[in-house]
């Protein structure tokens, strides 16, 4: 089989990983060398799906000998198969790398044989990148659950970022869909790589010519609607990561394999929304101090589709509001459905200069039809509209608006 | 006041200003053509500290370095205003980012960072040799002037390969040891064609997953003047076009057999098909409706109409498409120039589904569940009728061919190649444009549906018969 063959094949088999993203770490090109990481990542094409085209995302093969139902490459699936050498895939990264049209690698691989021979050959390629072509360029590596800690510790000298996936929310959807895998063995490779990330910035501070490992952090994916696992299960199973082996990111990726949709997902809901539901949800986590609970309450597990999460728990908290922009701290400001991160720090910026009035927020683009309801500033008081019951109609984007709003780039910044 | 089209002549300008004490609003100044090339004929930002009775805040340096980049000629007066009020008493001004100057400012900043961050993207290098050596050389087409500030980017890239980017404004090369620029160039010299490419084009076509087709994000972060030195772009219409194709063939030969086809006739003729969906119980939506609201129009026709449901009239008469939405679809059909006695109508779904009370039944809106159950109907219908174009009116509707990931609001209008008909479409259900609550956005999708359905027969006009 040709090159151009396998790379169709092991190409279009790793386009179900959610991640592809190549920010993080800095790497300076050495002389001689090829590269360089400098912070934001760049994305170097975007496929009429929306989605960025910043690495060579693929797999070293898709031959697998776990029986993952969700999975297109599983034993028993009958998907064509093939395989790249070690050298093939260097080949491929410095030829694209060259002409400008990547980052850098994101390679994944279905298990051959065992864990560990599957991760030795993904540690072939990134050694043979950055030791004999002085490769600076990003490199993702997966991180096979259950592979020897010996060949994680390689992995991580040479990989930016190294990512042990989760697969499911529960371990009993696990044992269902996955049986070969378990939240124990990913959670024990999860570990092992935080544990020596978390060493080697000790190290570094101590020198600063100790090597790095994996100095863009671990991530990890999370199948979502394969299983009737609620939202607040799936958030609060990210939260524990994100607590327990400070993960840069968690991947959602809604169930792609249109076929059994009718059985398993929902029968309304377009999975992509809820995928986009997730993402807000896991940026308010995260950023917004909001936690699981509030957005989910137990007599509602599930995230609204038709409204973002921070919208819901404000139309929930009526009594938390108007907020006053020109007085309340940080953490109230940033619970106003419409204003932002970065919108509620140049907030507080100026307000330090002049009192903040309906303009200073229209020139900092904030949606003012949104926001009015729920903020008093130096020329606004909002007249008895938190107590309409017409009040979700008035502050919900409409539809039209929702699709400006992509998926793709609200999945990249979650700003809400 | 004469500046060049450089931060070091605006510095070297503004500075004899400043010390004079003129005021921004005595000044005009006047661009001199020269060319972007020549910032590194004259003093660059780093080796000039200001002077000590001039001190500015280090942030203002830095961003003046990016909007001197920008090609509006408005940078310069802007930049000596906000230069004048950092140091007449607003040391400050920088943080108050509403400011009306200090707006503009950024705003022209972040044009430029954009533009070099697309510039970083989108170069594309061709390997070409030149006297037995490996040579990199790219076009590209920037909006600002920005190759002086972006070059150094490219050089800690690519230390080891000697390359070369060419733009209409600048050039620069890189010889392994120290980037020369020089004048612009036009497209006509640069190389066409890199071996690599296919495999590149290879790689992107199989990356790219047809049943999450969002062109209009696409289209937000790649705009289409840079598509012209993109070597995969020109794939981009092929693979939209044939996204639904794909999308169906990836999910098809593992979809469950629908409910309904327990229930088709040994004929496949209309007539018989219609007689035996009266006994349709593939799904429960036939225990409350009164009867099978099957599909009518000629065979064989060359469009074909599908809607979601029966409604409420649909339901009490027999007939698909006969209430409020019916009228307003006549209505519009009419105005296109198609007549509807020559179409196929039908729905996706054959029972009205409701709830509430007898005496006033309310819509309910078919599930995922239901729409699959009375797919072979839709599928027996598209055989018979063997349209030249198949027209969905609303979400459900299209999903029913193209599965749950298809959305209207980022499809509609666009007309696809599909397994059932060469060609397909799908756009808003009539009875949307008469629920919408807001005027304006009513009208609007009003003007959409009828320019979609306008779109209907100009298609028809263009397909080989």
């Amino acid at each position: 089989m040709d090159v151009r063959k396998k790379l169709e094949i092991l190409a279009d088999a790793a386009k179900y990983d959610a991640s592809c993203a190549s920010s993080g770490g800095k790497r300076k090109s050495t002389p001689g060398g090829l590269g360089s990481v400098e912070g934001m990542g760049i994305c170097h094409s975007y496929t009429p799906d929306g989605r960025c085209v910043s690495l060579l995302k693929i797999l070293l093969t898709n031959f697998c000998i776990y029986d993952c139902q969700y999975c297109i490459n599983r034993i028993s699936s009958d998907t064509p198969r093939a395989r790249f050498t070690p050298e093939e895939v260097v080949r491929l990264t410095l030829d694209f790398y060259k002409r400008n049209y990547i980052e850098g690698l994101f390679l994944s691989s279905g298990v051959l044989k065992s864990p560990d021979y599957t991760m030795e050959q993904l540690v072939q390629v990134a050694r043979t990148l950055r030791e004999q072509h002085q490769f600076q360029g990003y490199i993702h590596l997966k991180a096979v659950p259950g592979a020897s800690q010996e060949l994680i510790d390689q992995a991580g000298t040479y990989a930016d970022r190294l990512s042990a996936n989760i697969e499911l929310p529960t371990d009993a959807d696990l044992s269902k869909l996955a049986p070969e895998k378990s939240f124990a063995v990913t959670g024990e490779t999860m570990r092992e790589i935080h544990v020596r990330v978390e060493q080697s910035k000790a190290e570094r501070q101590e020198s600063p010519k100790a090597p790095r490992f994996a100095p863009a952090g671990q991530s990890t994916q999370m199948l979502v609607g394969a299983t009737p696992t609620p939202d607040a299960v799936i958030l609060d199973t990210a939260h524990q990561l994100y607590t327990r082996y400070r993960l840069k990111r968690v991947y959602y990726s809604a169930y792609s394999p249109i076929p059994l949709v009718d059985a398993r997902l929902p029968a309304k809901a377009p999975p992509l929304v809820r995928e986009h539901r997730l993402y807000q949800a896991d940026w308010l986590l995260r950023f917004y101090g909001f936690h699981v609970g509030e957005l989910l309450p137990p007599e509602q597990p599930d995230l609204s589709l038709d409204m973002d999460p921070k919208l819901a728990w404000a139309l929930r908290r009526r009594e938390a509001f108007p907020v006053d922009v020109n007085r309340a701290p940080r953490e109230m400001l940033l619970r106003v459905p419409g204003l932002g991160v970065r919108t509620v720090d140049r907030l507080l910026r100026i307000r330090k200069w002049h009192k903040l009035t309906l303009e200073d927020l229209a020139r900092l683009r904030v949606p003012l039809n949104r926001v009015k309801p729920f903020i008093v500033t130096a020329d606004h008081r909002p007249t008895a509209l938190l107590d309409s019951p017409r009040l979700p109609e008035r502050v919900r984007p409409s539809a039209e608006q929702l699709s400006l709003f992509s998926t793709a780039v609200v999945a990249r910044t979650g700003e809400l | 006041m004469d500046v060049g089209q450089d931060l070091g002549s605006f510095r070297s300008v503004a500075r004899g200003l400043l010390a004079r004490g003129v005021p921004p609003e005595q000044v005009l100044f006047e661009e001199a053509r020269r060319r972007q090339a020549s910032l590194l004929e004259t003093e660059s930002v780093a080796d000039v500290a200001p002077g000590p009775s001039l001190s500015v805040p280090s942030a203002f340096l830095e961003l003046a370095e990016r909007v001197a980049c920008h090609r509006s000629p408005e940078r310069w007066a802007l930049l000596y205003r906000v230069l004048w009020r950092l140091t007449h008493g607003e040391r400050r001004l920088l943080e108050v980012v509403s400011d009306a100057d200090v707006y503009r400012l950024t705003s022209l900043e972040k044009a430029v960072q954009r533009d070099a961050h697309k510039m970083k993207a989108f170069v594309r290098f061709r390997r070409v040799e030149r006297e037995g050596q490996e040579h990199f050389v790219a076009w590209h087409r920037p909006d600002h002037l920005i190759v002086p500030y972006v070059a150094p980017f490219f050089a800690r890239r690519f230390p080891s390969m000697r390359w070369s980017i060419l733009t209409p404004d600048a050039c620069v090369h890189w010889d392994l040891e120290r980037l020369t620029f020089g004048e612009g160039v036009p497209r006509s010299e640069a190389p066409e064609g890199d071996a690599l490419e296919e495999l590149w084009s290879a790689y992107y076509v199989s990356t790219f997953n047809p049943a999450r087709l969002n062109v209009r994000a696409m289209r937000a972060e790649m705009p289409k003047k840079h598509w012209a030195t993109l070597p995969e772009a020109r794939l981009i219409p092929e693979l939209v076009r044939k996204a639904p194709e794909r999308t169906a063939s990836m999910v098809a030969p593992r979809l469950e057999p629908s409910e309904a086809s327990r229930f088709l006739p040994a004929s496949r003729e209309l007539p018989a098909l219609a007689a035996a969906a009266r006994g349709c119980r593939a799904c429960p939506l036939h225990e409350r409706a009164s009867q099978t609201v099957f599909g009518e129009g000629p065979a064989p026709a060359e469009v074909m109409l599908v809607g979601e449901q029966p409604g409420d009239t649909e339901d009490r008469e027999g007939r698909p498409f006969l209430g409020p939405a019916g009228q307003l679809l006549d209505e519009v059909l009419e105005r296109v120039g198609l007549r509807r006695e020559a179409l196929y109508v039908t729905n996706a779904v054959k029972h009205f589904g409701w709830t509430g009370e007898e005496k006033q039944r309310l819509h309910a809106k078919p599930g995922r569940r239901e729409v699959l159950a009375c797919k072979a109907w839709l599928e027996a219908e598209v055989a018979a009728v063997r349209p030249r174009m198949i027209v969905c009116l609303g979400a459900t509707a299209a999903q029913a061919f193209l599965g749950p990931g298809f959305r209207i609001n980022l499809s509609r209008g666009q007309v696809f190649e599909t397994p059932w008909a060469k060609a397909w479409m799908a756009t808003f259900h009539p009875s949307a444009l008469l629920r919408m609550p807001d005027e304006r956005s009513r009208a609007e999708a009003r003007a959409h549906f009828e320019e979609d359905l306008r779109r209907v027969v100009d298609t028809l006009r263009a397909l080989p018969a």
